[in-house]
């Protein structure tokens, strides 16, 4: 039974406006509940009932309410209001972290208030409506508006409100699953009962090695290896053997390619190929790492979080950008973070409430919800997220993506790891719970109408402040040589981390040890919890004084879970009792690979048929306001991307700060001239029409994002993000075939190495028993070598009397292109990259810069030549630009249209000063390019086919167009 | 000897490097030490000249920004900052740091004028480029009326006062108003985005009649080169000098006879 408690709301004083409040009435008049008198939003505290009012009132003046800002309500344990009614309550329920509460607790230690033992703080929000409402209304329509109820409970304030009870107790002896004697049905059968997503055939395979053991697995045992195998962890199809097969129009078989491991054959094969001195760790740990000077790398790592995202999106971005950041912190020894990249693809703006799919939440709130996880996570952590984009296709909208990206810092000293037998494994961080059981598992699945109500277990909430923390104590402690390695808690939590570190020499752990959030848990939750901010290391036994006092004075949590060992087994032990006992080799070695089959699918051969258009100037106002093009600023001004003072080339530039950048620069350290630039490409509506052109358009897309800011083509390195659907279906695997077949020829022609990846398949949605999977969406994230910069350029334009340079050869192939979206184009060719010539135009572009011929330098993605030149404009201080499209050097037969809007890959329009137009072409020789304008003074942007104006538009036309909000 | 600084570090900071490097460029050293050091031995404090607190998110600003730092600054270092502030040593808080100084009482020290730090208006997290005119009471510091560019980063820094605008006229006539957000051409505004929180008079920073207690929103130590700027120099936003001006200006008391 749950006790009574003090209820402590915090209103902003009568007399200031509530922001809060009117978002809330937005959103509930948005859902037909209109309430007009307004809503007072109040910041709530449940206190222990033992506490006496002077004490409560003590602790709301000194440390709750704000004494100039705020009137605090009280009310007494058992006490209700006469109008409770009106007031909604909503708070995180039983089990789901609440770090404010946490917070709370220590401060009170400030106040020499102790709680007694067994009681604690809870948080929520109130919702006071200040006019009449029917409270059943209010609860029913507001608990959905205003809260998540996945992870959050409403109520109305017309009861006594008590705390949570304690968490439940599960029964902890050891408990065997018997399936020696089993059929394939019933093994299936309890692979689904314990949410293990293993199939029948692994069923089988383990069952046979039990067999061979004589005895029965443990559940643990069972959970264990559901985590190393599941495809999040194991990437079974993208590591597995596959039969491969191009039909022609006739459904014939025109051709077959068998890959033994596809990963292996295409991505890695590249890598292998090229194998640069400056790579120094590729794909075998929690991220790549490339040279930046002899002495510093740079580690990089791109993840998903796309299923905890569609049911929380908030908790899920968050926990995204935080377990990134841990895969930086478990890079060799450690790595230091310095910044942050993030992606989102989600259903289109404004969407009709009515024509969302049942169980999904509004793509607007998603995106709003992805993005406050990713600035309130990452703004405390003090890493600058800088680099990233949103799209919007229709795809997207029951399962969002959700990539985020971290890099970090790290001596060449501290690349390579290895734990060794006798070293204690030991955990820092944050404690272990019932949050994040079965992560790894529940990603491995398609989501489905029930998935939030059922699976809120999946989801965890982050507390960054814990995982700065960890960051400093970690920094500190790989300085002093303590650790022999070290790795992040990440999918599978435990059991994945020292399943990993173990993996050649054996481990032994006392599962009792771990530090827990509340009593209860069996052994199974402790060792597979996915509990936010946890890293564990291996260290001689010498070394835990050292750990342990670094960890006391940082206020960080660490524990002794147990030793490596010689013997090349998993042990676990409850209390004593051995609850796991197998073979590194089974669990890492044992999983069956069966071939998968893989259809490519047909890809559109029509020439496009670009229509004339009639009044350009709208047409590229449209361009410049499709939610793929328009200004991304409002997304970028809430994130702290300037945090640790190192972005020197920035996401939004030029004086009024509206100017969208290509690569952002920044600098790891203060104190050299080295940076790295960042760019990403992405092109999920290319990819439906032919996944090979498109994959390349992406990786060339993010190598003309760091070549147009400065980036040394030379010294790039770059990752892959497979985002597919279920590819058990051959559709679905056929496209990615292809795309990794494009990973492949890109890397080797641009001489681009993948230093890491990271793939995430089923994403499908099934309602209604159909199942439809999201576009083939394949994420290339660049990061390249700036060797000083200094050299760097931005995309605003710089001064009047400069010349307007178009780079690279323009083709007619329209596929898959903005302006194909908005002509309603017939499918036709999607535009790909000449392997042959790109990498020679991203060369001579970088001498050009290097030696300070570009002035400004943008490239040329969505929406083409016209989008380019607006953005030109749009971020430069009172000068435009003039461009005779006429001269735009490429195909023969080019339309204005082609001219203006297409999307054909490596090409850049660049400023070059007035003096340096021979200097510039010095570098191009036969490569295509050509003066085509120049930089005029006034802030108006004239397009020309020859003497006929297209477009003539000013600047702040331009800008309203695209959307642009301060 | 190089004047001393000693920067404090807890749970949460993380503008710690760009504040060390701004002072270090200015000519000092830089010691950081955990609170928890400095509880067991706040007269670690005598050994410095300038006592800085960086910014950050410290305990999460889980119960409002700097709110739980001030009290442990209060309960615990207020009385050694006392003594170092009246020997002649300085305090120095930005954004995070600056609401913990708040928050702690050690700012404003004007009889009367109850000060807070709340939501930005628009009540959004806000990073974008500031204007800050120098007002006669930071003279001491950077010319008054110059401007000083720097990025704003915060979700908390709209300043509300109990008392409204006769507290900002109380705030005036005490010479307590160091800084305030202004346009182009200096005039000081309140209007979003120019000022990213909406604060009472436009206040962005605020000084002690000694001159040497200082907190300020915005983050002058991430305006330390032309390459921080949003237009990289090209004039709209200065030289891409003031920030290193403005912390040498911080220092020169302490510089005076130091050649370097």
């Amino acid at each position: 039974m749950s006790s009574n408690a003090w209820r402590v709301e915090l209103e902003l004083n009568s007399s200031r406006i509530d922001p809060l409040g009117a978002a809330a009435v937005q959103s509930l008049a948005a859902r037909g509940l209109p309430l007009t008198d307004g809503i007072r939003v109040g910041r709530g505290f449940l206190l222990p009932g033992s506490l006496d009012r002077d004490e409560v009132k003590m602790i709301v003046d000194s440390l709750l309410a704000d004494p100039v800002n705020e009137t605090a309500r009280i009310v007494a344990p058992g006490e209700v209001e006469t109008d409770g009614q009106k007031s909604l309550l909503i708070r995180r329920m039983a089990g789901v972290s609440d770090p404010e509460a946490h917070t709370t607790e220590r401060a009170l230690k400030l106040l020499d208030i102790d709680l007694p033992s067994g009681t604690h703080v809870e948080t929520y929000r109130s919702y006071r409506c200040l006019g009449e409402v029917a409270g059943e209304q209010f609860l029913k329509i507001g608990g959905r508006a205003l809260g998540n109820l996945t992870i959050e409970e409403a109520f109305l304030a017309n009861e006594p409100v008590g705390l949570h009870p304690e968490p439940t107790s599960r029964p902890s002896k050891r408990r065997d699953i018997p399936l020696r004697d089993l059929g394939i049905d019933e093994l299936s059968a309890i692979s689904s009962e314990m949410s293990l997503a293993l199939t029948g055939e692994e069923m089988v395979a383990i069952q046979e090695f039990f067999v061979a053991e004589g005895r029965e697995p443990s559940d643990v045992e069972l959970e264990t290896l559901a985590q190393t195998w599941s495809e999040h962890c194991k990437h079974k199809t993208l590591t597995g053997p596959v039969s491969f097969q191009q039909l022609d129009g006739d459904g014939k078989i025109k051709e077959r390619r068998h890959y033994n491991n596809l990963l292996k054959e295409t991505v890695f094969y590249a890598t292998q190929k090229l194998s640069p001195e400056w790579c120094w760790s590729v794909f075998k740990d929690n991220a790549g790492v490339i040279a930046m000077t002899e002495d510093i790398g740079i580690a990089i790592k791109v993840e998903t979080h796309n299923h905890p995202s569609a049911l929380d999106p908030y908790g899920g971005s968050g926990t995204g950008i935080g377990g990134v950041i841990r895969d930086i912190l478990g890079t060799g020894l450690g790595a230091r973070p310095f910044a942050s990249t993030d992606v989102f693809c989600v259903g289109e703006e404004n969407m009709d409430r009515k024509d969302l799919p049942p169980g999904t939440m509004h793509p607007d709130r998603i995106l709003d919800g992805v993005v406050a996880g990713v600035r309130d996570y990452g703004n405390r952590m003090g890493i600058p997220t800088v680099a990233g984009t949103v799209i919007r296709h229709p795809g997207y909208v029951a399962n969002p993506l959700v990539f985020a990206g971290s890099l970090g810092e790290i001596p060449r000293k501290y690349v390579d790891k290895a734990a060794r037998p006798g070293d204690l494994i030991v955990a820092f961080g944050g404690r272990t719970g019932r949050d994040g059981i079965h992560g790894a598992t529940f990603s491995s699945e398609a989501l489905h109408e029930d998935s939030e109500s059922i699976d809120a277990a999946a989801v965890q909430i982050g507390d960054p402040i814990t995982e700065k923390k960890v960051l400093d104590v970690l920094m500190v402690a790989r300085d002093r040589d303590i650790f022999t390695a070290v790795t992040d808690c990440g999918a599978g939590g435990f059991s994945s981390a020292v399943g990993e570190m173990g993996e050649e020499i054996g481990a032994e752990v006392n599962l009792e040890g771990a530090p827990l959030k509340y009593a209860g848990l069996s052994y199974w939750e402790i060792w597979i919890s996915e509990a936010q901010e946890r890293m564990v290391a291996a260290i001689p036994p010498a070394k835990l004084d050292e750990l342990q006092h670094l960890c006391d004075t940082a206020d960080v949590e660490l524990t002794v879970l147990g030793t490596f060992a010689d013997h090349e087994r998993l042990i676990l032990r409850w209390h004593g009792e051995v609850v796991c006992d197998m073979p590194m080799s089974f669990l890492h070695g044992g999983v069956p690979q069966p071939v998968r089959d893989a259809i490519a699918p047909q890809t559109p051969q029509n020439d496009t048929a670009w229509p004339s258009v009639d009044d350009h100037g709208q047409l590229l106002q449209n361009i410049l306001g499709h939610p793929s093009v328009a200004s991304k600023e409002w997304v970028v001004r809430q994130y702290d991307h300037e945090v640790q003072g190192g972005t020197v080339l920035k996401p939004y530039q030029g004086a009024n700060g509206h100017g969208a950048g290509d690569g952002t620069v920044v600098k790891p350290r203060l104190d050299l001239p080295q940076g790295v630039a960042l760019g990403c490409g992405i092109y999920p509506r290319m990819a439906e029409l032919d996944p090979y052109a498109a994959t390349a358009n992406a990786i060339d897309e993010a190598l003309r994002n760091t070549v147009a800011a400065g980036g040394n083509p030379h010294r790039t390195a770059i990752l892959d993000n497979f985002c597919w659907g279920d590819c058990r279906k051959p559709d679905r695997f056929g496209s990615m075939v292809l795309a990794a077949e494009a990973c492949r020829d890109a890397a080797i022609a641009y001489g681009t190495p993948f230093v890491s990846g990271k793939d995430s398949l089923n994403n499908e949605y099934r309602v209604d028993g159909v199942e439809k999977a999201i576009p083939p969406t394949l994420l290339c994230t660049a990061m390249a070598i700036v060797e000083d910069c200094e050299q760097t350029v931005g995309t605003p334009l710089q001064a009047a009397g400069n010349h307007l340079v178009m780079v690279g050869f323009t083709s007619n192939d329209g596929g898959g292109t903005v302006a194909s979206d908005l002509l309603g184009l017939e499918d036709s060719v999607v535009p790909k990259p000449n392997f042959e010539t790109a990498p020679s135009v991203f060369a001579a572009l970088h001498s050009a810069i290097t030696e300070g011929s570009v002035a400004a330098c943008h490239d040329l993605s969505e929406g083409g030549l016209a989008v380019a030149a607006a953005e030109m404009v749009i971020g430069a201080h009172g000068l435009g630009a003039s461009v005779d499209i006429s001269r735009v050097p490429g195909a023969s037969d080019l339309s204005a249209a082609a001219r203006l809007y297409a999307e054909t890959p490596t090409r850049f329009l660049v400023e070059v000063p007035a003096d340096r137009l021979e200097q510039f072409g010095s570098h191009f020789r036969t490569l295509p390019w050509a003066a085509v304008g120049e930089v005029q003074a006034g802030d108006q942007l004239e397009l020309r086919d020859g003497p006929t104006t297209l477009v003539n538009l000013d600047s702040a036309t331009l800008s309203t167009a695209n959307r642009v909000q301060a | 000897m190089k004047p001393r600084v000693l920067q404090l570090f807890t749970s949460g900071i993380n503008c710690d490097r760009e504040l060390r490097y701004a002072f270090e460029l200015a000519g000092a050293t830089v010691r950081e030490m955990h609170i928890r050091e400095l509880m067991e031995s706040p007269e670690a404090i005598r050994d410095c000249e300038m006592f800085a607190i960086p910014g950050g998110f410290t305990y999460g600003d889980d119960l409002g920004a700097g709110r739980v730092l001030g009290l442990e600054v209060k309960r615990f270092l207020a009385t050694e900052l006392e003594e170092h502030h009246e020997r002649g040593g300085s305090i120095f808080g930005v954004c995070n740091g600056f609401q913990a100084l708040v928050k702690s009482d050690l700012l404003p020290r004007v009889e009367g004028v109850e000060v807070s730090l709340t939501w930005n208006f628009s009540h959004r997290f806000e990073c974008r480029w500031s204007r800050l005119l120098v007002e006669d009471a930071l003279d001491h510091v950077l010319p008054a009326g110059s401007i000083l560019p720097a990025p704003s980063a915060h979700a908390e820094g709209q300043i509300v006062l109990a008392a409204g605008e006769e507290d900002v006229a109380r705030l005036e006539a005490a010479n307590a108003i160091a800084l305030r957000y202004c346009d182009e051409n200096g005039t000081p505004t309140s209007e979003w985005p120019t000022c990213p929180s909406g604060s009472i008079g436009a206040i962005a920073g605020m000084v002690s009649p000694s001159g040497r207690i200082l907190g300020l929103m915005p983050h002058p130590e991430r305006n330390l080169s032309p390459l921080h700027l949003p237009d990289r120099g090209a004039g709209a936003w200065g030289s891409g000098e003031e920030g290193v001006a403005f912390f040498r200006g911080l220092m020169a008391p302490y510089l005076a006879g130091i050649h370097s």
